[in-house]
């Protein structure tokens, strides 16, 4: 087989799998919940991205996750009400439609995947110029999540307040319980999340990739030798928040709900613990990290209800001290370990655990 | 170099790919069974509340009331002749969560009902998965009403049986100055607007409406604002801890109930533990149903829940919830299947003697007829009744016999 071939074998059997395989073996209610954990498979890949090939721990991916899930879920909101205001409104004391929902009303969702995109630009542009990273960095980003909650909370009359935005009758037209359509939602979230693993690994591979990765592991070289190491991390931070947008675009048709507890402090850490128990030097470890852990969350609290926070906890801690690199990263690591053993070098060019 | 790092996560990736599909296989045999939670010998029932998360300290309280009434049920010889088997899940105090654990005791496990939920999000959450899956779901506590939906049953109070009985209460004590404090989410928001409706038209002063974040801590701000504005009483809609800082810190700053009575709707027998009697006692609340309420029917649900869970208090909502189950059993039996649509008619008018009295199922809103009741906490931390209506009210839960009420449910 050529090296080639090799390389895309895993992608082909994974796609198979999960396009073939997965809604012929699944019934619809297990169909429902594997497209949320792709859902949160895109906005893992965002942080392997920007944390793993980037060295920018970002805590806060849950901003741009609820960006991209609090507009789709505002033009879906407007379309149910069909020029009457939406139901929490009328409850919470609102009389006209505010400002910032009217350009929600129309090309709502092509808003929705895009709206985190600019936003990380802004933020990045001005926190990386600052040459602000490492701990710095994370503590920012995660204070920004907690702000974003308690603003989305206290404007209960713009936002739905911690009920958050629900009851959707209308999904572009179909009925959003219906099986057709929840199996249609599979397949579309499927797809881009293939389309942007292909796209990111792309990038990760080409020379910009490799300059992410060596300001990773020496910014201030990388700037001796005449890059602007700010730039390289705010398109990459940008990439990655708009890929959580884009999820919690999707994220909003397929579970029919989007409110402030699904994107705080908690579920933005709980990404990250996914990518870093999957692996977060390859993409497809965060991605297979968070499918992989929010299906054990799922089935976990089906057994042993209130349980799974602890063994999640346990989890991360026994990666993070045993195996660094996480799962992705275990075949490196015994092969590591078998050349110690064997008294050979171990191979170079092994991520500095550090420069995060 | 080609990333070696794909080659392993071949391996990797189809380990929980597998996994998943072998267990869609196991799902798709429970699917098939019988309809309506009715397999058997048994019929399933779901239990949905927050055993973990902020919410757990109350929700768990529920769920042990609404398990001690399944079991009667059992001990009783079962529903049509056969067992009840509830199906406990955690909500886990996230509001998807409950739409998503909803999901699955409707469509995987074939549920016959639910009982669950507590705050208002919650119940929003599930409404939708109830309603599209036509599953029937039983509510259990007090709240902010305007809300009446067709696979929902509220056996807790919805406004006219207890906020606004709290306010003819403070009315008929002459207190017309009154002062707003709540936790920042629907509920409060929601109640406050019905309240300064109500103030309007019966010619009481609102001096102040103030919101705190959930689980917020530092109240002393707060208090001094109250001592200024010179309130004859507190409407409290806070929720949760916020109830233990507040009353801590009013009581320090010299507020005692006999100065400023504090009106309290979410502090009950189990809150009145964590917020400390000595600095509660004296405040009125407002409810429908207490631990010291009379009766045989509640001497016995006090009784039977003392020796299960030793030293713990009954409160509303756990009596409310503890009603969810008998009388959905109740009405299951009168229709003679668990077919939702069935029970919905059957439940409709049905009427039977619970802790807190005579209950009678509202047909058009599937809410409850009940007594509202304003009790005061006593030193001992339980709560005596002492004004009530008498007589159950009758829900309204969009206050349309109210004129001025008129604008609230547009």
């Amino acid at each position: 087989m050529s090296a080639r071939l090799r390389g895309h074998a895993p992608f082909a059997a994974v796609a198979v799998l999960l396009l073939v395989v997965a809604p012929l073996a699944l019934p619809a209610f297990r169909l429902d919940e594997l497209a949320k954990y792709l859902c949160f498979a895109i906005a893992a890949l965002g942080i392997g991205l920007a944390w793993g090939q980037g060295g920018m721990l970002t805590l806060g991916q849950g901003v741009f996750f609820g960006l991209g899930g609090y507009a789709t879920a505002m033009y879906l909101k407007l379309h149910d009400a069909g020029g009457d205001l939406p139901d929490f409104m009328v409850w919470s004391g609102v009389e006209e439609l505010p400002a910032l929902w009217r350009p929600f009303g129309a090309a709502g969702f092509a808003l929705a995947a895009v709206v985190a995109v600019p936003v990380a630009v802004v933020l990045g542009a001005l926190v990386f110029r600052q040459r602000v990273r490492g701990a710095y960095f994370a503590i920012l980003t995660q204070a920004l999540a907690a702000a974003f909650v308690i603003l989305l909370v206290g404007q209960q009359g713009l936002t739905g307040g911690t009920n958050g935005l629900t009851n959707f009758y209308d999904v572009f037209g179909r009925d959003p319980e219906a099986e057709g359509t929840q199996r249609t939602l599979y397949f579309v979230t499927a797809g881009v999340l293939g389309a942007l693993y292909l796209g990111a690994r792309q990038l990760v591979r080409s020379r910009f990739g490799r300059l992410l990765v060596a300001v990773r592991d020496g910014e201030d070289r990388v700037r001796f030798l005449g890059y602007n190491p700010a730039t390289v991390k705010t398109v990459t931070f940008a990439v990655s928040a708009g890929m959580a947008g884009l999820a919690g675009a999707l994220f909003v048709p397929v579970v029919g709900i989007i409110s402030p507890s699904l994107l705080g402090v908690v579920p933005s850490l709980e990404l990250v613990v996914a990518v870093a128990v999957g692996g977060r030097y390859a993409l497809a470890g965060a991605v297979l990290g968070a499918i992989v852990m929010n299906y054990a969350k799922t089935s976990f609290s089906e057994q042993w209800a209130g349980g799974w926070l602890y063994l999640e906890g346990a989890l991360f801690v026994l990666v993070m001290t045993l195996a660094p690199r996480g799962a992705a990263g275990l075949y490196e690591q015994a092969r590591d370990a078998l050349a110690r053993r064997r008294g050979t070098p171990a191979p170079a060019a092994r991520p500095r655990e550090a420069a995060t | 170099m080609r990333k070696p790092f794909l080659r392993p996560l071949a391996a990797a990736a189809l380990l929980p790919a597998a996994l998943l599909t072998a267990c869609g296989g196991q799902d798709g045999g429970n699917a098939s069974a019988g309809a309506g939670g009715n397999d058997g010998n048994t019929i399933k029932v779901g239990i949905l509340h927050s055993l973990s998360g902020t919410m757990a300290i109350s929700e768990v309280t529920v769920k042990n009331s609404e398990s001690l009434a399944t079991d009667e049920i059992n001990a009783r010889g079962g529903l049509l002749g056969k067992r009840l088997q509830p199906i406990v899940e955690d909500g886990a105090s996230d509001w998807p969560t409950f739409a998503q654990k909803a999901q699955k005791l409707i469509r995987k496990d074939r549920v016959a009902t639910v009982f669950g939920g507590w705050t208002s999000a919650s119940r929003k959450a599930m409404l939708p998965v109830f309603e599209r899956n036509k599953a029937l779901l039983w509510y259990p506590v007090q709240y902010e009403g305007l809300e009446s939906s067709p696979y929902i049953f509220y056996t807790g109070a919805t406004t006219n049986q207890q906020i606004v009985p709290g306010l003819d209460y403070l009315k008929e004590k002459d207190k017309k100055r009154i002062y707003l404090v709540g936790s920042d989410y629907v509920f409060p928001r929601t109640a406050n607007k019905i309240i300064k409706a109500y103030a309007q038209a019966n010619g009481m002063q609102i001096l102040g409406e103030e919101y705190t974040p959930l689980g917020h801590t530092e109240y002393s701000t707060l208090v001094n604002k109250i001592g200024e504005a010179k309130p004859d009483a507190v409407f409290n809609t806070l929720n949760g801890d916020s109830n233990v800082a507040f009353f801590k810190q009013l009581r320090s700053a010299g507020f005692d109930a006999g100065r400023l009575p504090v009106m309290s709707v979410s502090v009950a027998e189990e809150e009145v533990k964590g917020i400390g009697v000595q600095n509660i006692a004296g405040h009125p609340v407002a409810w429908n149903y207490y631990q010291t309420t009379g009766g045989r029917a509640n001497e016995a649900f006090v009784r039977a829940f003392q020796a299960r869970h030793r030293g713990a208090v009954t409160s509303d909502p756990m009596e409310a919830g503890y009603n969810a189950v008998h009388l959905w059993a109740e009405a299951v039996r009168r229709a003679g299947t668990t077919d939702v649509e069935a029970v919905k008619k059957a439940a409709a008018g049905l009427s039977l003697d619970l802790p807190e009295g005579r209950v009678t199922i509202d047909g058009a809103t599937q809410h409850v007829h009940k007594t509202a009741r304003i009790g005061v906490v006593q030193p001992d931390g339980l709560i005596k009744e002492v004004w009530s209506s008498r007589e159950p009210i009758r829900p309204d839960p969009y206050l349309r016999s109210y004129p001025w009420a008129a604008g609230l449910s547009s």
